[in-house]
């Protein structure tokens, strides 16, 4: 900033319009020069600030989208039948496609679910197998064909691909596995047993890729999705269960149905679990989790209070060295307020320049634990979402470090000018 | 222009006993005067000066300055009065070292009338440092840095400059040219100049001088 820019403006025209102008056209000058004066406790206080900024929005933002991501996948279903175990357990599994399943539902009871008359839709999924450590899943046909994965969207098959039948080795690749494993239409793979990749568990199957999924930002992107009787009929795996799934994703027709099979499941019987509502069941994971967020907040708040110490500090200390260029200024008519003012606004401003550098602060982390997040379990976060936080937090930061140079403004507003000047003769 | 009347100033010692510095029954000067206080060291004559320019406010009595009595105003009003009206060279320059040349100026004038960069860059030009407008003091020679002192208080057309031992930091070739220089741009704005040193040259220089002993009655009245 060059003076005649910053003074240009300054006019002679009433005392109340001179006194607005002198404080919002010399300020700017006296600020530049006290930052550029002290650059090095600037650039460091303001990093400081950064880092607080950008890590408690990036922990308000990974907690308010990761818990609304998660609690909002349910793929289409309402419900999970499964295995007698954790609910929560037969969720990650069956719709996050995380953790083992819990044990195996005999072909007899997928059947009676599936023409049970409050169900809509059953859809049988198996699991145990993997490719390189992508899951494998067997399933329906009509997984594709019938099922919205969220209200109004179906599940697609990129150009030059199609669904396989259910009778083929054949296999549709989900769109994140597909990138990572550089699958396309037309390769062949053999799948490895178990859920961690073991290259000496290869089975002897061979399946083809026939379809890549179009990118759907839900874990359905990290699995490769084989036909129900393929996954079940592998060399290797136990004949006896080779007729049963390892979980049932349920559409229901009525809420009322779920409150039902609540009670005839879970409570009346003792084989089976009926997991319902999925999202409620995903919110507890999130409550049992909680304090974890509250340990990163507490963190990214004693974060903030340090680096709102550290203007206080930085500018007080700075003061013995700036106190004759405070009292020159004074010498030359700058009022109390003025100086006070002064020390004030530079002291946000170094909170406006940290809280400025925090927002890349912000995308570098955030769009880190996005892509953990994305590659572990296929939930993804959007880095260009809004939220309250993202100005709420700046604008605190900025009060906060303010409210840091309070102090040292006070001093300031105190610097005794003929003292300071020059001994008293 | 300037009256002053029954002017007392005291400070407490650190032993902590009142100790009075100043005390002018009247003293006054003329538009466009010119006249040198001539003072010891410790003499209480910068404290004089500063009880003119309102940097201290008055134990007692009356500073009137332009028709404007300084004393009665607030601090705030004192400020905005001394940035009008009033031109300050220090012995020590007191340039502001982290500002530019024009920038020291500019900011001067920004606390009074307002900033006015062709008039700040043209009485930098009548002390000869047109060149040097972007320069920071520490780049200057101390005669040139003494000059921008100088460009400072003139820039704001103030009524009365105060000159508090301008020379004492240059040598005689310099100290006389910076004389020189700020009695003629004194006269050039029709500004009065009230300069106090101990400096016999700089004394000589003026038609018009004045011994502080007679004005201020604590040295008249203290021990010699």
């Amino acid at each position: 900033m060059r003076a005649d820019r910053a003074l240009r403006f300054c006019g002679r025209e009433g005392r109340g319009r001179e006194d607005f102008k002198t404080f919002s056209v010399t300020l700017p000058l006296i600020i530049y020069r006290s930052l550029r004066q002290h650059a090095l406790s600037t650039v460091v206080t303001a990093a400081g600030i950064a880092l607080a900024c950008g890590l408690l929005m990036c922990v308000w933002m990974v907690k308010t989208q990761s818990q609304a991501a998660f609690t909002q996948t349910t793929a289409g279903f309402d419900a999970v039948l499964g295995a007698r175990g954790s609910k929560l357990q037969l969720v990650l599994n069956a719709i996050f496609h995380l953790e083992a399943s819990p044990g195996n539902v005999a072909a007899a009871d997928y059947e009676m679910i599936r023409k049970h008359p409050m169900i809509k839709t059953a859809i049988p999924i198996a699991v145990g197998d993997n490719l390189r450590g992508y899951r494998l899943v067997g399933t329906a046909p009509e997984l594709f064909t019938n099922v919205e994965y969220s209200p109004g969207k179906k599940f697609a098959v990129q150009a030059g691909g199609n669904v396989f039948t259910a009778d083929a080795k054949e296999a549709v690749a989900g769109s994140f596995a597909a990138q990572r494993l550089k699958l396309k239409v037309g390769d062949t793979f053999r799948p490895f047993h178990g859920l961690a990749y073991d290259p000496k568990a290869e089975h002897a199957d061979e399946f083809k890729v026939v379809g890549v999924l179009e990118p759907t930002n839900t874990p359905v992107d990290r699995v490769i999705w084989l036909p129900l009787r393929g996954l079940q009929t592998m060399s290797g795996h136990d004949p006896k269960a080779a007729t049963d799934v390892s979980a049932v994703l349920l559409q229901l027709r009525t809420p009322m149905a779920g409150l039902q099979m609540d009670m005839m499941y879970n409570k009346q019987g003792n084989r089976l679990t009926f997991a319902y509502p999925v999202g409620a069941i995903v919110a507890e994971l999130f409550g049992k989790i909680a304090w974890f967020d509250q340990v990163l907040a507490l963190v990214a708040y004693l974060v903030a209070l340090v680096a709102a110490g550290s203007v206080l500090a930085s500018i007080y200390n700075s003061m013995s060295a700036r106190r004759r260029d405070l009292a020159i200024l004074r010498a030359l008519g700058a009022k109390r307020r003025t100086i006070f003012g002064a020390v004030l606004a530079e002291a946000a401003c170094i909170g406006a320049i940290g809280a400025a550098l925090g927002f890349a602060v912000y995308f570098g982390l955030f769009a880190g634990v996005a892509s953990l997040i994305r590659s572990q379990t296929g939930v993804v976060l959007d880095l260009g979402a809004g939220h309250p936080v993202l100005w709420l937090c700046p604008v605190g930061m900025i009060a906060l470090c303010a409210l840091g140079g309070l102090v040292p403004a006070w001093k300031a507003y105190r610097t005794p000018v003929a003292e300071t000047l020059a001994p008293v003769s | 222009m300037l009256a002053v009347t029954a002017l007392k100033k005291s400070f407490v010692a650190p032993e902590g006993d009142r100790v009075r510095i100043v005390d002018v029954a009247h003293f006054g000067l003329g538009a466009g005067e010119q006249l040198a206080l001539r003072g010891e060291s410790g003499s209480g004559k910068t404290t004089f000066l500063n009880l003119i320019a309102g940097i201290l406010a008055a134990d007692e009595g009356r500073v009137t300055l332009d028709g404007q009595e300084m004393t009665a105003l607030s601090e705030a009003r004192r400020d905005r009065l001394r940035a009008e009206k009033i031109g300050y060279i220090f012995q020590t320059f007191n340039l502001l070292q982290g500002y530019t040349v024009l920038e020291n100026v500019l900011l001067g004038m920004s606390f009074g009338p307002g900033a006015d960069k062709a008039h700040a860059a043209g009485i930098l030009e009548r002390v000869g440092l047109q060149h040097r407008l972007h320069h920071f003091p520490r780049q200057l020679s101390t005669g040139q840095q003494q000059r921008v002192a100088v460009a400072r208080a003139l820039a704001n057309r103030p009524k009365l400059v105060l000159a508090d031992e301008p020379t004492g930091n240059l040598d005689r070739r310099h100290a006389a040219e910076a004389l020189t220089l700020i009695r003629e741009v004194c006269r050039e704005q029709n500004a009065a100049l009230l300069l106090v040193s101990h400096d016999r040259e700089v004394l000589g220089a003026f038609e018009a001088q004045q011994d502080f002993a007679q004005i201020n009655r604590v040295l008249a009245e203290a021990p010699r």
